[in-house]
């Protein structure tokens, strides 16, 4: 039941898909540009809250919103700002739920990576690591009732997720009924300061799902080209009717937990290992390698993502903050049901 | 035992179970959006049979889930971001404390969060009942209330379990419906109503001129025996039924302490905050002038619920309580 995607031909695997592996490539160089300029903002005191990077992380999750169809569900956790751009969240949401613009999505109301546009598929996730996954199947389940067939939800969980009684109920729940769910597990090694060996006892994260039944799919998280076929065959299975697919991700967290975390319990052996690769500076090799662009081409594409995500933070910076006595306190959407809600009779 | 429900058996053919099973056989019914998830509920009808028939009467629509509230509630918002009215019937409400985070996290900070409303209808088979014991006899409307982006209901009546439940499926907000399992068999009325008290409105369910009770769920048949017994000896109890907990109707229970001038909130949760606290906490703070004596209140014992009918019975008010605590009241 366990797949393990095969190592790419050297000469003809990037070549057949190479506009994907080269679009998928931008986006993460997107995602990295981001993830810098915000921890850089964070390190500057402009940040109300914390910042949460997806350093390392970025080939499976662009690998996600590549894999997706308009339509589907994306419920990301917090290091998949590469898989959010790929599903087409605008770069603005981004910068307005991180700064606090009362223009986002969320209106100021939660921030940075608890952002999301659900009539869209785009779905906010909540802190509580696991919840996400019922919601995702309770979509797939309504959609099905509805008679909609053909979409697919993915959602990301770490190791340390895989802990909760959330993500058993749910993951089973999927099972039984059969849905269409990619769950992609990031195993980053560690859950915030804890390492795997304190988080399971089973040999790999793959055991999990293998005992609800659940087809898994391992893949190396630094290998870009493993990552989006591994996805796109896991994608391609849910939405074929085979159920519910687990993909478990091998990688390091190349940060820390969030910008506060300066991350000196990482182990250096493990840094130094092939886990530790980063999976950007992989995918720069194998284009040179492949000669899929020049070493000039990947200069202005870097500079490019830069310039892009300087100019959204330079419009959201202009944007004026929430203003408390313009927000309604009201947390439902009955208004006639609120508290102290004056009736005209 | 002393205990208004067995000893007032209302005429009437028609239980607060199966108006509880009427309301959804309508809902699913009327809205195609509607369907329930829960356990047990399919072929078996579920414990209670709040739904017999329905599986079979709707294919598809009543489903039985895996023992997994968090997993059931994360399913059913999902479903309602997607445009559907899910009920969910927590089979005991006892066990919807294992599906809490999904409750007051993510369902009820869904509209606030996205402005994408979460149209959930949870049904909690609350209160004690002889024998039940700690995990089958729970009152959970004050922590549920507690949340922001939450209606809770506690309806008293064959005709409120009819009308409050359907009003709940229609309602754009996460809804506990909280039914009182003591009330299932024994409260019995003629027929379903055709109109309600809009959401939000308390009701009179007895008129007085010499203090208020203030309760809901199956403590107001309990309060209406109590004032039963006052009456016979001189004393006019009003007794009002909140019906929701939240939104609580201040302004019914201020205009009655404004007529009595003295005050006693009764509960079956535990007396640590909660629902009784608050009616006093609001009526102290913006109609102290309005009281002859000191508010009190009357709730079930600070210890978990005891199985044995000796101790139940003693562990929350009961009319003969009631009583006792009224007359302290009218004493002052």
């Amino acid at each position: 039941m366990i797949q393990t995607a095969s190592k790419p031909q050297v000469g003809d695997d990037i070549a057949s898909f190479r506009d994907n592996y080269l679009r998928a490539f931008r986006i993460m160089l997107l995602a990295r540009a981001a993830d810098d300029k915000f921890a850089s903002l964070y390190r500057a005191g402009k940040i109300h809250g914390g910042v949460f990077l997806g350093r390392g992380q970025e080939a499976v999750s662009v690998s996600i919103g590549v894999a997706l169809r308009k339509g589907d569900v994306f419920a990301p956790l917090i290091r998949d700002t590469a898989g959010r751009i790929a599903f087409n969240e605008p770069l603005l949401d981004m910068a307005r739920t991180y700064l606090g613009s009362p223009l986002g999505p969320m209106r100021a109301r939660d921030g940075n990576i608890h952002r999301g546009r659900p009539k869209d598929g785009q779905l906010p996730m909540i802190s509580h690591l696991g919840a996400m996954i019922a919601v995702v199947n309770g979509i797939l389940f309504a959609r099905r009732l509805k008679g909609i067939t053909n979409t697919v939800g993915v959602t990301c969980i770490g190791d340390g997720g895989t802990s909760t009684g959330a993500f058993h109920e749910a993951l089973n729940q999927a099972a039984v009924e059969k849905l269409p769910l990619v769950l992609v597990i990031a195993d980053n090694q560690y859950a915030y300061s804890t390492p795997t060996s304190r988080q399971f006892a089973c040999k790999s994260l793959a055991d999990r799902p293998a005992a609800y039944g659940v087809p898994v799919h391992v893949v190396d998280g630094t290998d870009l080209g493993a990552c989006l076929k591994t996805l796109s065959k896991a994608v391609e299975q849910a939405r074929a009717g085979h159920g519910p697919q687990v993909v478990v991700a091998n990688l390091l967290r190349l940060c820390g937990h969030g910008e506060h975390d300066p991350a000196n319990y990482i182990d250096e052996q493990l840094k130094n290992s092939p886990l530790g690769g980063d999976c950007i500076r992989l995918a720069e090799e194998k284009i040179l390698q492949q000669h899929l662009a020049n070493a000039g081409e990947l200069m202005s594409w870097r500079n490019e993502a830069a310039q892009q995500i300087e100019e959204v933070v330079a419009t959201v910076q202009r944007e004026p903050a929430p203003d408390p006595f313009d927000e309604k306190w009201n947390a439902l959407a009955t208004e006639e049901l609120v508290e102290g809600h004056e009736t005209s009779d | 035992m002393f205990s208004a429900i067995s000893e007032k058996s209302v005429a009437g053919c028609l239980t607060y179970l199966e108006a509880i099973r009427e309301a959804q056989f309508r809902a699913l019914t009327d809205d195609p959006r509607v369907f329930i998830y829960g356990q047990d509920i399919g072929n078996f009808g579920g414990a209670f049979k709040a739904t017999k028939n329905l599986a079979a009467e709707f294919p598809g629509r009543v489903i039985d889930s895996p023992i997994s509230e968090d997993a059931m509630v994360g399913l059913a918002v999902g479903a309602a971001i997607e445009g559907m009215r899910p009920i969910i019937e927590m089979q005991f409400a006892d066990f919807s404390t294992v599906g809490f985070n999904q409750i007051v996290n993510q369902a009820a900070t869904l509209f606030w969060r996205t402005n994408i409303p979460c149209p959930i209808t949870i049904r909690l088979p609350c209160g004690g009942t002889s024998g039940s014991g700690p995990f089958h006899s729970q009152m959970l409307e004050t922590i549920y209330a507690h949340y922001p982006g939450i209606v809770v209901m506690t309806p008293a009546t064959v005709e409120d379990a009819y009308s409050m439940l359907l009003a709940a499926v229609a309602i754009d907000d996460p809804v506990i419906f909280c039914e009182h399992k003591l009330l299932y068999y024994h409260l019995k009325a003629d027929k379903l109503p055709s109109e309600a008290l809009p959401i939000g409105k308390a009701r009179i369910a007895r008129e007085g001129r010499d203090m208020t009770i203030v309760t809901y769920s199956a403590m107001v048949h309990e309060a209406l025996a109590a004032a039963d017994e006052l009456a016979s000896e001189g004393s006019e109890v009003e007794v009002v039924d909140l019906r929701t907990v939240k939104p609580l109707d201040t302004d019914t229970v201020m205009a009655s302490v404004a007529r009595t001038g003295r005050l006693l909130c009764v509960g079956e949760a535990w007396p640590w905050g909660g629902v009784t606290a608050e009616i006093i906490a609001r009526v102290t703070s913006e109609g102290f002038g309005l009281l002859d004596a000191p508010p009190q209140r009357l709730n079930a014992k600070d210890t978990p619920v005891p199985s044995h009918p000796n101790l139940w019975a003693a562990h929350r008010p009961t009319a003969r309580s009631i009583a006792a605590a009224a007359r302290n009241v009218l004493r002052q």
